[in-house]
């Protein structure tokens, strides 16, 4: 049936996973039921493990379980790849495999897992490189299910995953489990993706390679939740887990699209003292926040809170009194990271937290502005942050679909990249609704959602700032780059791509040879 | 009124995505170059992107010219019947030293005009003056042809010529853009500024636009769009300026209500070059986005 952002989803994937089709961005006040996890009662002695042969003995995993991971320590984690090869080497087989999301680094490891029949079933926000090459090419017989950041604490929370075994590294943890990530060799700030882990798993793994005296304390992972404490030679590489001293890009296109973002946040109705925004990061997002800066300086505005993702551009803005608080659920580079050990202003949050649809009420729900970017974005403003413009899997959801219920969304993207278009007639796949997408911003000019009447008022004379329909803009890329060849798929479903309310929005198929 | 020339981009003539997006920065003019940095290699190539680019890429208001290779080189005549035919706005002149540099390269220009059809004098012309020669023949090339729209100075030949180099106070300069601006003036055409090729110094180029600014040229030529915002700021008006400006416009129009020939502002005659330079600042103002087509001044 076709869903209603158009999206035909094939019925036997709703009945037999028991999938809503996407209906609308709008999440109400249904009631839920959180799941509760098993405990195993100690009093805390020998929780310390030598070796990860033990503790996956210890921790009674068995064939068609649910492991899972998170993604902080980016592309410098070491401790995804020596967990897997060990469970491998063991010969467990049918396992799901459900981290907060897969970065370049655990690509391999993967592919070995899925091959040797390790791993049978993932679940994530995102796959990039040889993995989405892989999974795009039907290297996984089950589809993959890719969920927004949001989503999976939503899906923890209920049920949907079912962690059995969580395996966390982090930089620094005490004997008995408490832990942080902002001592240690491999500080990554926030915990943010891996704090829910460490809350529902039935069983919960830290691995690390510094031990610190009880209490180690500030303790975001505590050792109430712990079950083992393994103790490894290194869990990441410092150097990759974030960029390093942060650069503003000098490429003109990318600050001149800045330079509009910001226009497009100064002249809309949020722009006053106490409003919050998430900016991301990239080179652009980076770019806004200066502008921003200025803006703010000059009108003599601050801001209540900045969310999400943090770079160090943001924590200026925190030491500089231009920002009050950051809710931070991962950062981005060495800076921000660094921060979070000085800065009491500046709150660790889980993703539940973060941008979970069915709480009590999450830190997007209160947020004004958000910066956010596109591989494609359609006539309909629907977004693809996932399939590239060949139709293999090279993205991930993050907190997109999450963030862009803030009160004004904007999508910052270029009108054309190389030789590919970014608007075009119809996204690839969608994976955030055009309904939550308010203001696409180009190096041409913007396009304002026709729904938003009171933007399209406000924004209409902005001296350097064009406003075109998506449709003159999607034109306007066309006469550029020209019409491509329809991309061809074969009718296999490789991944399924949840809203954050967990019902299907597309599917991604194998693309055919 | 005469059209504002207060950056002039250059942009490779062998680069596609620079040529692609060389009309998102709102430059008033934007130089595609065939020559000086295009490879002999990539003559021909670059020569098929920029006739391509000039009929399908969409440039907005940016005037649009195209620095040709030499009629001394076996390409200047090729380049000049592809950009003819390609509706070029300006054939910029590289490297011109006499007034029959301008001259024989306009002969050719007419042969083109007249070969694809295309009305004589259509194509118009600048000249970038880059030699000691050239510098002494500034007011005579400046009239050299009708087609002209302005000179322009090119410092890098011309300083290794006077057996110097840049200086931060540019009096190593000083004669070539005294000379360069007074030949166009006296022949009513623009005169534009040499590049400033150390774009990460932004303090050097404000400085140096300062002093252009305050010389009188009409603008500076750009290698990077970074520049353009900082040229366009220092030649914005200040809002006295624009505010004396709509009095003198208003004044004038009073009075040709009124059938009035002799018009006076606060005591003062307002004679014709004091609207000439108040219809400037209004353009000036508006290009900078500090008054509305209507001339209002954007509340703060």
């Amino acid at each position: 049936m076709l869903n209603k952002v158009n999206r035909e989803i094939p019925d036997d994937i709703l009945k037999d996973k028991n999938y809503k089709p996407f209906e609308t961005t709008e999440i109400g006040n249904p009631e839920t039921t959180y799941v509760a996890h098993n405990v195993k009662v100690t009093q805390g002695d020998d929780k310390l493990v030598d070796s990860i042969p033990d503790v996956i003995a210890k921790t009674g995993l068995k064939n068609g379980m649910t492991i899972s991971f998170h993604h902080h320590f980016r592309e410098g984690d070491f401790v995804f790849n020596m967990v897997m090869q060990e469970i491998i080497n063991e010969g467990f087989q049918d396992l799901t495999l459900a981290p907060s999301s897969l970065t370049n680094v655990m690509n391999d490891m993967v592919i070995k897992a899925i091959k040797a029949g390790t791993i049978s079933h993932i679940t994530s926000s995102g796959m990039r490189g040889s993995l989405g090459d892989f999974i795009s090419h039907g290297g996984l017989k089950d589809p993959v299910v890719l969920r927004s950041h949001g989503n999976r604490a939503r899906s923890i929370e209920n049920g949907d995953i079912k962690i059995d075994v969580a395996f966390l590294g982090v930089p620094n943890a005490d004997a008995v489990g408490n832990a942080n990530a902002i001592h240690g060799d491999a500080v990554f700030g926030s915990m943010g993706y891996s704090l829910m882990d460490a809350k529902y798993a039935d069983k919960v793994v830290l691995l690390t390679d510094t031990i610190m005296p009880y209490p180690n304390t500030p303790a975001s992972i505590k050792q109430t939740q712990v079950d083992y404490v393994v103790k490894v030679p290194k869990v990441g590489d410092p150097d990759k887990i974030g960029s390093g001293a942060t650069r503003f890009t000098k490429d003109p296109k990318e600050l001149k699209i800045a330079e509009m973002v910001n226009q497009v946040i100064t002249h809309s109705p949020y722009f006053k003292d106490g409003f919050s925004f998430q900016t991301g990061s990239g080179g652009a997002a980076l770019a806004v926040s200066r502008y921003l800066r200025k803006s703010m300086i000059q009108k003599n505005i601050k801001a209540s809170f900045a969310l999400g993702g943090i770079t160090k551009p943001t924590v200026d803005l925190l030491e500089e009194g231009l920002v009050d608080k950051i809710l931070d659920v991962q950062d981005f580079d060495k800076g921000a990271a660094a921060s979070m050990a000085n800065n009491e202003n500046q709150q660790e949050i889980d993703s539940s937290w973060y941008a979970d649809p069915y709480n009590k009420g999450a830190a997007v729900n209160q947020l004004d502005v958000c910066i956010l970017s596109a591989l494609e974005i359609d006539t309909k403003f629907n977004v693809n942050v996932m399939t590239g413009s060949d139709g293999v899997l090279r993205g991930a959801i993050g907190g997109h679909q999450d963030a862009a219920n803030a009160k004004l969304t904007i999508i910052s993207a270029p009108l054309v990249r190389g030789r590919i278009a970014t608007v075009v007639p119809d996204v690839t796949t969608v994976v955030t609704p055009g309904d939550s997408i308010d203001v696409l911003v180009t190096e041409v000019g913007i396009a304002i959602n026709p729904k938003r009447k009171d933007l399209i008022a406000a924004l209409k004379n902005v001296p350097g700032v064009p406003v075109y329909t998506i449709e003159e803009l999607q034109k306007r890329a066309e006469a550029i780059v020209g019409k491509p060849e329809k991309l061809q798929f074969t009718d296999r479903p490789v991944a399924l791509i949840e809203y954050r309310d967990g019902s299907l929005i597309d599917t991604v198929y194998q693309v055919k040879d | 009124m005469e059209r504002l020339r207060r950056t002039m981009m250059f942009v490779p003539g062998n680069n596609p995505a620079m040529i692609k997006d060389a009309g998102i920065y709102g430059a008033d003019s934007i130089m595609f170059d065939l020559e000086d940095s295009v490879s002999l290699t990539e003559k021909d190539t670059a020569r098929m992107l920029v006739f391509e680019a000039l009929q399908n890429v969409d440039y907005g208001n940016s005037e649009l010219v195209v620095r040709i290779n030499g009629l001394d080189t076996d390409m200047g005549k090729a380049d000049i019947y592809a950009m003819v035919k390609a509706g070029v706005e300006v054939i910029r002149l590289p490297k011109t030293e006499t007034p029959e540099d301008v001259v024989e390269t306009e002969k050719v220009i007419e042969e083109a005009e007249k070969y694809f059809g295309i009305e004589v004098g259509r194509t118009h012309m600048m000249a970038a003056i880059e030699s000691a020669g050239g510098v002494l023949n500034a007011p005579a090339i400046a009239k050299a042809s009708d087609r002209l729209i302005g000179i322009a100075l090119g410092a890098e030949d011309y300083v290794t010529m006077m057996k110097t180099r840049r200086y931060p106070d540019g009096a190593e300069l000083s004669f070539a853009r005294n000379m360069i601006l007074h030949g166009a003036r006296a022949a009513g055409i623009a005169a534009f500024d040499t590049v400033y090729s150390d774009v990460d110094n932004t303090e050097g180029f404000n400085h140096e636009v300062e002093i252009i600014h305050e010389l009188g040229f009409d603008g500076k030529s750009v290698i990077n769009p970074r520049q353009i915002p900082l040229v366009n700021a220092i030649y914005a008006p200040t809002e006295k300026e624009i505010r004396n400006a709509k009095d003198v416009l208003n004044a004038i129009e009073e009075a040709h209500k009124k059938g009035s020939g002799v018009i006076s502002l606060r005591g003062k005659m307002v004679d014709k070059p004091v609207v000439a330079r108040a219809q400037r600042t209004m353009a000036l103002a508006k290009a900078s986005h500090l008054v509305d087509e209507e001339g209002n001044i954007y509340a703060e």
